[in-house]
């Protein structure tokens, strides 16, 4: 057998000694060195889930519109008449800390290629995004690199970037988030699956020839702390290439139409070693691969580095034995290489030749399940002290309105229209609500119907507490979906903390995990898949736990969705949902206005979310409605200016409101559902009626009209602001 | 009227302009690649999409410009057929040469994609056939070099469309990337090529929010029924 002198150690292949003496026992030997390299990435963190597995079985993972749960490329729902949507959410965190440009542009590529690997068209893009304090020069230049990056790849690869969310706090400073979400279309005879079946059927690596950039990438990089040399891991960041991957999306698709091709899957981390053992793993076959078949970008590329490059821009492609030329041409006709490396045997072993010399011989199941599942310790975090904190020593403000206008230019909370006009959310003319919606709404062509889509994710409220932070975030996006008129289907979630092998981030780490199975077997909205990212920490200073929530759901008829714009005077704003139940305690307004994340975060009642969420979607759905939007960060006067920064003619509303709490917290507070709907005064018996079947409480509290947004709380005016205002101060916190 | 839209690798609003002018329009498409030599017979438009041909690798247009199928259009043009370029499709008609002028990045440098304003200019162009001078549309842009500058020769381009207010007031504040004298559109001498920054086939559809760029392709459509069979 071969051996490389490159790598000489488990150390640096990023293992532990027990995990390499794990890999002795199953080969009965020990590897040598490309195959220790194939080890390190197979078994890393990023690719093996050893720390998180064992935890992740408790998440609810079937469901009658589930076609496709996690294991593959990406979760498939059934849309009904035929079709499906293909969606998955996944993190470049560290790539983007190193390097924000590329990081960000290769986390976009490498979304889509998961996505059209089980055979569907990409159609949207969402990204959740977290930073740390704006101020500093360098989160800016990160901040800045990441949009970038997004705008580049996306908008040049034609799909458009539909939504998504974006955060400042100082937990990010040292460890961005940059989690990507994509959604794809596609008949459901269409499914392709990641699979290599049919001993003798050839081997396709399509698209950019291999080069030395990204090695290391999952093990090394995605797969611990990031420390003060990484400006030296810039080389283990892939460069993208989006017109590359415009053809290999069309190429592919094309291909699919025939039968030429078997199986499909992404070179993404880990590169070839992954996809090529993935593949063989799911299809119970091994794989026979000579690297010299490989295209290279360098000539003297070491095996080494062609079975661990991460190169942009790859499929691997199993297709069926007698149609090799069918295949060549196809790709050949999109200017797209597609080299024949190998075969699919049935020893279930990935040889990996170069020529006639053998240079790794490993049993495909020790490569992607043979990695030991590590149950880690964990124990509560020391101080819960800011979990228990009341909000009662704080100050009632002055003036309302100028408390209003502080908040809306916040960056938490502040207008995202100067990001998300960098991105083209426009291109494939589906787009019916675009970015700045509640969640985004897309069309299906040809039919009434359509799919919306949301991220959301809340670490203030996981670092409180981790397992009802999960709950809410689940909800939220829950929220956000019914918002528009949809009905949740589905999520993928991606999963962002800080290093597991310390016990109180591995203690959230559980928590998160039980709270978000509990709301989405509650919420009916099982997980499809979805993606872990470990070692958020840089030096001893780790990530808030940020699970992110991408949530698929389905509108009957798009032409009835809203948006959240007031639109015409004299139509009455009701509030349905939790009405009286919002507290200030872990909201937007302690954070921005006091500087204090602290109080209890509230359970989710999940009979009153279902309920509001029905009675939301049916008054969409029976056109009762002019616009609605959900009550969430920043309380119910956010939501208002929002309405009314959206409204074409630039409306605003007079609110009455009679309660005995304290203003701020009646302006501000937070938590539970709760809907802000604009009726016309002929559709408030629908809303009557609806109230009454869902048993859910609806309440009116004002009327549209004017052009300033005015509250009044028993009788007096307490606040009182013009949109026009509204709409400067929404624009200034991102500028 | 039969419609090709032009395919060039790296083109995505291709399927796009094909849907409206099928779907929407309702007139006979078909796609034309760029490998193809000429473009077919009985052919009345080509439009040329959106998107990034060759991933806008050199400068937006250089190298689809040079491919066989924008000769082929070159030949088309001259024997008075219909060409539309729209977005990078404006930048290939430039960069080929068959309207005058370039079109630089944008003056604040980064990619925009928001709706804008444009009022109809100049004499009626097939394009603009069914429109009213002064008439003000919205339609959405996406690009990233939009900012329209003449040919150095001093030469005067036929504007068919500028940036405007929703009253169509001209001024800086409604120019998104710097154009020179506002300019959103323009047509060649004659007026059957014309280019243009906004995308006609994202308003198309009122469930997209605006139908203003049917307007644009009725034209064309309204122009070949009445006047395209003398020729131009």
């Amino acid at each position: 057998m071969g051996s490389e002198p490159r790598m000489a150690s488990w150390e640096e292949a990023g293992l532990t000694a027990k995990e390499y003496d794990e890999i002795c026992e199953q080969l009965r030997r020990p590897p040598n060195a490309l195959e220790l390299g194939m080890y390190g990435l197979m078994w890393s963190e990023h690719c093996s889930y050893k720390s998180s597995l064992l935890h992740l079985e408790q998440l609810p993972t079937e469901g009658e519109r589930v076609l496709q749960g996690p294991g593959e490329n990406a979760g498939i729902i059934d849309l009904g008449d035929g079709l499906a949507a293909a969606f998955r959410i996944e993190s470049h965190n560290h790539p983007s800390a190193v390097e924000p440009v590329q990081g960000a542009a290769t986390g976009v590529g490498g979304i889509l290629r998961d996505i059209l690997a089980v055979g569907a068209r990409p159609i949207a893009l969402l990204d959740s995004l977290r930073f740390g304090n704006l101020h500093d020069s360098r989160v800016e230049h990160l901040f800045s690199g990441v949009v970038s990056g997004i705008s580049q790849y996306g908008n040049s690869v034609g799909v458009p970037t539909v939504g998504g969310e974006v955060y400042f706090d100082d937990a990010y400073a040292d460890n961005p988030l940059v989690n990507v979400m994509c959604v794809g279309i596609m008949s459901t005879e269409q499914l392709t699956r990641g699979t290599a079946v049919g001993p003798g059927n050839p081997v396709y690596i399509v698209g950019a020839p291999t080069g030395r950039d990204g090695i290391h990438g999952a093990s090394l990089l995605a797969s611990r702390q990031l420390g003060d040399g990484d400006g030296d891991m810039r080389p283990a960041v892939q460069v993208g290439d989006p017109f590359r991957e415009k053809l290999l999306i069309e190429g592919c698709l094309e291909m699919l139409q025939s039968d030429a091709v078997i199986g499909l899957n992404d070179l993404g981390a880990a590169g070839l070693t992954s996809a090529a053992s993935e593949t063989a793993a799911r299809g119970g076959t091994g794989m026979d691969i000579d690297i010299r078949a490989v295209p290279r970008r360098e000539s003297d590329m070491t095996p080494y580095e062609i079975m661990l490059s991460e190169s942009q821009e790859r499929m691997l492609v199993i297709g069926r034995r007698g149609c090799e030329e069918e295949i060549e041409e196809t790709f050949r006709r999109w200017e797209l290489d597609a080299a024949c490396i190998g075969k699919v045997t049935n020893d279930e072993v990935l040889s990996i030749r170069d020529g006639e010399r053998i240079l790794a011989h490993i049993p495909v199941q020790s490569l992607t399940s043979g990695a030991p599942r590590y149950d880690r310790p964990t124990r509560p975090p020391s101080d819960c002290a800011a979990r228990e904190a009341g909000a009662e020593e704080i100050p009632i403000p002055h003036d309302a309105g100028d408390a209003l206008l502080q908040m809306l230019s916040h960056p938490n909370l502040c207008s995202r229209r100067s990001i998300y006009r960098q991105y083209d959310h426009m291109v494939g003319i589906d787009t019916v609500l675009t970015p700045g919606a509640d969640a985004a709404v897309l069309r299906i062509k040809g039919t009434e119907r359509g799919l919306a889509l949301v991220t959301d994710g809340n670490g203030m409220l996981c670092r409180l507490d981790p397992e009802r932070g999960a709950a809410q975030t689940v909800a939220e996006s829950y929220r956000n979906i019914c918002a528009v008129g949809g009905e949740p289907l589905a999520v993928t979630n991606c999963l962002n903390f800080a290093d597991p092998e310390h016990p109180e981030v591995m203690h959230a780490f559980q928590q998160v995990v039980q709270g978000m199975a509990r709301a989405c077997r509650e919420l009916n909205t099982p997980v499809t898949g979805g993606n872990v990212s470990f070692y958020n920490q840089t030096l001893d200073r780790g990530i808030a736990p940020t699970p992110v929530i991408g949530m698929v759901g389905s509108v009957d008829d798009v032409s009835r969705c809203p948006g959240r714009g007031f639109q015409r005077p004299g139509d009455a704003v009701l509030m349905a949902g939790q009405i009286n139940t919002a507290k200030l305690a872990a909201s937007q307004y302690l954070n921005i206005m006091h500087g204090l994340q602290e109080g209890p975060v509230p359970e989710v009642d999940y009979d009153a979310e279902r309920r509001a969420g029905e009675l939301c979607r049916r008054a969409i759905m029976e056109d009762a409605v002019h616009s609605a939007t959900d009550i969430s960060d920043g309380g119910l006067m956010i939501a208002v200016s929002e309405c009314g920064a959206a409204s074409d003619e630039g409306l605003g509303c007079r609110l009455d409101l009679t309660d005995s709490r304290r203003p701020d917290e009646l302006l501000f507070g937070e938590g539970g559902p709760r809907y802000l709907l604009t009726v016309p005064e002929d559709q408030i018996d629908t809303l009557v009626c609806l109230a009454r079947e869902t048993q859910c409480p609806v309440e009116r509290i004002g009327t549209v009209g004017g052009s300033e947004v005015q509250v009044h709380v028993n009788g007096e005016l307490i606040l009182r602001a013009s949109v026009p205002s509204l709409c400067r101060a929404r624009g200034e916190g991102l500028t | 009227m039969q419609f090709c839209v032009v395919t060039y690798p790296g083109s995505n609003c291709d399927r796009d302009c094909y849907h409206v002018i099928g779907e929407v329009l309702g007139e006979p498409v078909r796609y034309l690649r760029h490998w193809a030599e000429h473009v077919p017979r009985g052919t009345s438009c080509v439009v040329l999409p959106g998107g990034f041909s060759y991933g806008d690798y050199l400068r937006p247009g250089a190298i689809a410009a040079r491919m066989p199928v924008t000769g082929a259009i070159e030949d088309f043009a001259a024997g008075g057929g219909l060409v539309l370029g729209i977005c990078n499709g404006f930048q290939i008609l430039c960069e080929a040469g068959l309207l005058p002028g370039s079109l630089i990045v944008n003056d604040h440098l980064a990619f925009s994609c928001l709706p804008v304003h444009v009022r109809v200019e100049g004499d009626p162009s097939p394009f603009t056939h069914s429109l009213k001078q002064g008439e003000v549309l919205r339609m959405p842009i996406a690009h990233r070099d939009g900012n329209y500058r003449p040919p150095s020769d001093g030469a005067q381009p036929q504007v068919a469309l500028r940036y405007c207010s929703p009253a169509g007031e001209l001024g800086e504040d409604y120019n998104p990337n710097g154009s020179q004298y506002s300019t959103a559109a323009i047509t060649n001498e004659r007026g059957n090529v014309m280019g243009m920054m906004p995308h006609p086939e994202r308003c198309a559809e009122s469930i997209l929010g605006g139908e203003d760029g049917m307007r644009v392709l009725q034209s064309a459509v309204d122009w070949w029924k009445e006047v395209g069979s003398y020729g131009i």
